[in-house]
């Protein structure tokens, strides 16, 4: 004969306290072996999606050019390659900089993104300004805010001469984090 | 042969149970029921079309950084039938947005939140919430330029969240800046995060519809009582309900399958958006814009003053989305008709409007430069050498026109200087081009001697025309002086 799901799971009406003793071990002894169980998957998944942002990534130089390769006075994009990036990263690999020579040694390498939101800045040659094609963001040639919602001046990037080369610490997107 | 079909029919319904599965089908619904109560159904039908065609895609898309845009340009135009289906994905996610727009305002105005349902409606705002993730993730795995750019906005956005607003940025962006890490996230979570949330809560959506039952068109004068309400539900089932299949359902089939209909149309006709340069970081002249359907948020956020535009950004889409999830449990009795309940009608009118409205201005985006500018006419300057023509070229040169129009060529950020000549005299000109102003750079250290008078003097030609009867009335006037 056919019992329904419902009396079939239902509890005896009268129990022995060994009975409900018992009944209870397996009730917390199934519950602590499916949390065991999700612990054993869960911890290395989680441990997977998170650990590698608490890894911190050795920062490299690299090379924009040599130095006569920039007019002072004059500012340019310059593609550079992340060397840390992942094999598969193709063309995302590259990101670029604007790079201005300001006297024979120094040099000032931008940040593309805007302060405001990220989007890519774009250098006007003629007006010496950039502008930023989201919510026109406007930058003096110095990186300074001349006009728009960003909150701060352009992010500038270490740079060194060394061995002959103009170099950068490794470009990154720079979060902005305060409201 | 009929009779073997009945018997297998048979042997396999009683092993599987496949009319036991179906009978909610069939469950006693109000006859009232009629051609409002279609949008559910047909955000349904969206839904399954996104999963049979996202599936499809899956087949060829890759979801590598590097092969993501090349599979993307297969399918688009070496692949039978992709041009469709990616047309097919776009417009079904396009539809799915509307349909749930639809499903919203109708249950809002009916009051079908109200008690027993409120749970029925917190779970469709959190469909709701989910769809517009799978749009903005969908998105992003159309892996051009705008796709790349949208998700270092995206992470600069997420950056603005207090104290874990640094790390969930890194994590949007899958590092430190965009790379091998950054798509695959993004697919994960379209294909199988999001979907398989998704799922389940349209499960638990359908299983409260059944258990509450549909709700009845809603009568002026008769508010839900919580404490009657059951009751008075079932009677009117009893006397006057009616299977939903299929006595309801025709017109649900009807709407989807126009609804269907108008997604191949689009997909076929129009096809799918058209994809932007390739997604390499370093190509400058990328315009992120997100789709239509978050473009009013975009209007939003772009037309709040600066200062406050950072709580805006975070604190907007949490207070509507608690809003949206709490009205039924502080409005869960009383009066449901639309006609009892203006304010509804004007919530739901003003929502509208106000989504409509940004929606044009983000469409618009007057608060974007002109990047395309090109040198004005000769036409327009009205000069073809001289200070003038030369102050022409400067505002041109200097960016100017980037910002500014004149005569209808250049951009909309800053003010129209068509007529400045009119408003603004020499020295105010001065000043203005010199100091700058709200939201326009100051050019005294860029312009070199020369310049500035150059571009004074094309500014200054930039005055209303006389009307010929200004003119005859000048010259009437002059010889009545003459003649006295």
């Amino acid at each position: 004969m056919n019992t329904s799901p419902t009396e079939s799971s239902s509890a005896p009406l009268t129990e022995t306290p060994e009975e409900i003793s018992r009944r209870r071990f397996f009730e917390k002894l199934s519950i602590g072996l499916v949390g065991l169980c999700t612990a054993i998957v869960g911890v290395p998944l989680i441990g997977f999606l998170v650990a590698p942002f608490f890894r911190k990534v050795p920062e490299k130089w690299v090379t924009l050019g040599k130095p006569d390769d920039f007019q002072i006075g004059k500012t340019v994009a310059v593609t550079v390659t992340d060397p840390s990036s992942l094999p598969w990263a193709g063309v995302t690999a590259k990101s670029a900089v604007w790079l201005r020579r300001v006297s024979q040694d120094g040099f000032i390498a931008f940040s593309v993104n805007c302060t405001h939101l990220g989007c890519p800045v774009r250098w006007l040659e003629g007006a010496e300004l950039f502008m930023c094609p989201c919510h026109g963001g406007v930058y003096y040639d110095d990186g300074a805010v001349a006009a728009g919602p960003p909150p701060r001046p352009l992010f500038r990037y270490d740079v060194r001469v060394a061995n002959g080369e103009v170099q950068m610490k490794q470009a990154i997107v720079p979060i902005s984090t305060t409201l | 042969m009929i009779k073997i079909l009945k018997i297998v029919w048979q042997w396999l319904d009683d092993r599987v149970g496949i009319s036991v599965l179906l009978s909610p089908m069939k469950h006693i619904a109000p006859q009232d029921s009629k051609w409002w109560y279609v949008f559910g159904s047909a955000t349904l039908v969206a839904f399954i079309v996104q999963v049979a065609s996202g599936v499809a895609l899956a087949f060829s898309y890759i979801s590598s950084s590097s092969q993501a845009y090349e599979t993307l340009l297969f399918i688009t135009n070496d692949a039978p039938f992709g041009r469709f289906l990616r047309g097919l994905h776009y417009y079904g996610a396009s539809a799915m947005v509307l349909m749930i727009g639809a499903h919203m305002a109708q249950t809002f105005l009916f009051g079908a939140y109200k008690f027993p349902r409120e749970m029925t409606w917190t779970t469709g705002i959190c469909l709701l919430a989910f769809t517009l993730g799978m749009g903005f993730t969908g998105q992003l795995l159309r892996w051009d330029s705008t796709a790349a750019w949208s998700v270092v906005v995206a992470a600069e956005q997420a950056g603005r969240i207090p104290i874990i607003g640094d790390w969930v940025a890194h994590f949007i962006l899958g590092g430190n800046t965009i790379g091998g890490a950054t798509l695959t996230r993004f697919f994960a979570v379209h294909v199988f995060v999001l979907p398989g949330i998704m799922f389940a809560f349209i499960g638990l959506h359908v299983w409260l519809v059944l258990r509450h039952g549909i709700s009845e068109p809603p009568v002026a004068g008769k508010p839900v009582d919580p404490a009657t309400y059951r009751a008075e539900y079932e009677e009117l089932l009893k006397k006057s309900g009616k299977p939903f299949w299929p006595d309801l359902a025709w017109r649900d089939v009807i709407v989807s399958t126009l609804l269907i209909i108008a997604i191949a149309v689009a997909a076929f006709v129009v096809g799918p958006p058209l994809l932007d340069k390739p997604p390499d970081p370093s190509i400058l002249t990328a315009d992120p814009r997100p789709d239509w359907y978050l473009l009013w948020y975009f209007g939003l956020l772009s037309l709040i003053p600066d200062r406050i535009e950072g709580y805006v950004m975070i604190g907007f889409p949490i207070l509507i989305g608690l809003f949206l999830l709490f009205i039924p449990i502080w409005n869960h009795k009383g009066e449901r008709a639309a006609s009892r309940r203006p304010w509804a009608i004007a919530m739901a009118s003003l929502s509208v409007i106000m989504i409509g409205a940004l929606w044009w201005e983000g469409q618009q985006s007057p608060w974007s430069p002109n990047f395309e500018a090109q040198p004005l006419s000769e036409k327009v300057v009205g000069a073809t050498s001289g200070p003038v023509f030369t102050g022409a070229r400067l505002f041109h040169d200097k960016g100017c026109l980037n910002c500014h129009l004149i005569q209808g060529f250049g951009g909309r950020r800053g003010p129209d200087l068509t007529y400045i000549a009119d408003k603004l005299t020499r020295d105010n000109l001065v000043i203005r081009i010199l100091n700058g102003g709200t939201n326009m750079p100051a050019f005294s250290s860029s312009l070199k001697p020369g310049e500035l008078d150059a571009l004074v003097a094309f500014l200054e030609t930039r005055k209303r025309p006389l009307r010929s009867q200004d003119q005859a009335n000048d010259a009437a006037s002059s010889s009545t002086s003459a003649t006295k």
